[in-house]
């Protein structure tokens, strides 16, 4: 491939809206009402959207005939590089809330920048999700100030949520070796200077929602080098199910 | 009101539907069509709802990205179906909890279709092809249908609807134009689907109760053989297309009365389903009353929020 660094690259980013937008898609038709359900599954309906521009651009990147579907569907875990929060569980509502907002704060961010970069498809695919993305960020936002200072009891489940997420957090902020080349090129966003900026907006929603912001400062790792929790083999699984059951057919 | 009083309105309501004028919620209804209507509409909205959880059981598993996202797009719209229903329904002075309650405590039914398991991704192009499409023969004609709500909500609907039959039909075709073990998996689902999507349109003429007070509110115009008659003729041609076998031996062109013959339907099957003991019914309501349950948290908590906003708003503007 000639363009290795790049096809990295994009899946660094790819991937966490595939992960997230699957992780998403398994509670459609189980959210706490009708309008949550809806608005969940598109929030997921976005993901998936950006997840194809970008891969279709990857598979073209790759060369050999390469699909979107090839890219989605046929790589072994380690080679997916999606960030470890997005492959977190549906453990409850809160959850997905807390996933998602500490997702969405960091993905505005990233894509505010990636608008502006040198490459033009990634420039144009980061300018189209920008709207979408900043819905999702309000959504998720304006939820964890509703069970922030709802009830005692979603206080503390939201609580609970952002605590155990946590620790997920600084990963968003590595940068590769593969990722520093693409930057160096005036492709890539240097993930490490949005970290400050990320805390800030993230503390001033949770300081807002009556919550603590977790003063943990230990953080796991892993999933930009393709080291995943134990959660992403059975996301795969399911993922996967079809493409490696019935090989080299079309649906 | 006297009783003359009552007949009088009446008969200016039933001489309101036979001019074909829509009834608006804030009109006077007798007490039995409002009864009906909560019933019917709440009914179907609940056929909606349940009806997500069969195909979102393989959003996850869809086997492509294109198929994933029609797939989820096709559920959403569904969820949007209820809501509109819930919404028509709340026109006639019942609530979304008190509906759902009715549903989770089986007071209410929904369509017995969505009591059949969703098992391979053939089955996701079946339920398109032959349930939305079945639906749609059934709902057409309420498009016209007396009460001014539940039609507005079905000419959306509809609309929708054939979009996903349409999409169904394309998910077959596909894997009839593949690999003999997808057109396998094809005519399978087609086996499995088949009869149920015939029962769809309910029991025999002479054994359902309300089809005559229902023609005279529009609330249907065809009967249901007369309905499941039509989805048949409909339907034959379009599984010749894509060369897979209907499994009815008895199935053939009636050249005089221009319209298949079909076999008998299994109607011990039918009510075995409908009285709940279908594969899935178990299922459907547990997943159904345990997104409720585990969600009466959430639903307070953004309540007494909103509470909260409401009184600083009110001890700012004081
Ligand atoms: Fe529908
Ligand atoms: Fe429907
Ligand atoms: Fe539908």
């Amino acid at each position: 491939m000639k363009d290795k660094n790049l096809y990295n690259y994009i899946l660094g980013i790819a991937d966490n809206s595939l992960i997230l937008g699957q992780r998403l898609g398994e509670l459609c038709g189980h959210g706490p009402n009708l309008e949550t359900d809806i608005a969940l599954t598109n929030i997921s309906l976005d993901l998936f959207g950006q997840t194809r521009s970008y891969y279709q651009y990857a598979a073209k990147i790759a060369g050999n005939d390469k699909t979107e579907d090839d890219v989605a569907f046929l790589r072994i875990e380690r080679e997916y590089r999606n960030v470890l929060l997005v492959e977190q569980p549906n453990t409850h509502f809160g959850y997905v809330i807390a996933r998602q907002f500490l997702f969405d704060t960091f993905h505005l961010l990233l894509m505010e920048k990636l608008q502006n970069s040198g490459d033009e498809h990634l420039a144009a695919i980061a300018k189209k999700g920008i709207k979408e993305v900043s819905y999702h960020h309000r959504f998720s936002g304006d939820w964890i100030k509703r069970l922030g200072d709802g009830t005692d009891e979603s206080h503390e489940k939201i609580q609970e949520a952002i605590d155990g997420l946590w620790r997920y957090t600084d990963e968003l902020f590595h940068v590769t070796e593969d990722d520093a080349l693409v930057i160096e090129a005036g492709i890539g966003v240097n993930v490490s200077q949005l970290k400050e900026e990320y805390y800030k907006q993230v503390s001033e929603i949770l300081t807002e929602a009556t919550l603590t912001v977790p003063e943990n400062k230990y953080f796991a790792k892993g999933g930009k080098e393709g080291v995943h929790t134990e959660q992403m083999g059975y996301i795969l699984a399911e993922l996967q199910y079809m493409q490696r059951t019935y090989p080299n057919m079309n649906w | 009101m006297s009783e003359k009083e009552v007949k009088n309105l009446e008969a200016i309501f039933e001489t309101r539907i036979a001019r074909d004028e829509k009834i608006e919620p804030k009109d006077w209804m007798p007490e039995k069509y409002r009864q009906t209507h909560i019933r019917q509409i709440s009914q179907h909205a609940h056929s909606e709802v349940v009806g997500m959880l069969p195909e979102g059981n393989w959003i996850t598993r869809a086997p492509s990205l294109r198929r994933k996202v029609a797939l989820l797009a096709k559920v959403q719209d569904e969820g949007g179906h209820g809501l509109y229903l819930y919404s028509a329904a709340e026109t006639l002075g019942i609530s979304r909890e008190e509906m759902y309650e009715q549903l989770h405590t089986g007071k209410a039914k929904y369509s017995s279709i969505f009591n059949y398991p969703a098992i391979t991704w053939a089955d996701i192009g079946a339920i398109g092809w032959l349930v939305d499409g079945a639906a749609i023969i059934n709902q057409v004609a309420l498009c016209n249908t007396s009460f001014g709500p539940y039609a507005r909500a079905m000419v959306r609907i509809c609309k929708e609807e054939s979009f996903h039959q349409r999409q169904g039909y394309e998910i077959l075709l596909t894997l009839c134009n593949g690999t003999p073990e997808q057109k396998a998996m094809a005519q399978d689902a087609l086996n499995r689907w088949w009869w149920p999507s015939l029962m769809m349109f309910g029991p025999r003429d002479a054994e359902s109760p309300h089809t005559e007070q229902s023609m005279k509110w529009k609330l249907k115009r065809k009967t249901n053989d007369e309905l499941r008659q039509q989805f048949i003729d409909q339907t034959v041609p379009q599984a010749e297309i894509l060369g897979i076998t209907i499994p009815d031996p008895d199935l053939k062109w009636n050249d005089t009365l221009k319209k298949y013959d079909f076999g008998e339907i299994d109607w011990d099957e039918f009510w075995q389903v409908v009285k709940g003991h279908g594969p899935c019914n178990k299922e459907r309501m547990n997943a159904r009353v345990s997104a409720w349950e585990n969600g009466a948290w959430v639903r307070d908590a953004a309540m007494a929020y909103a509470e909260k906003q409401e009184k600083k708003k009110v001890a700012k503007a004081s």
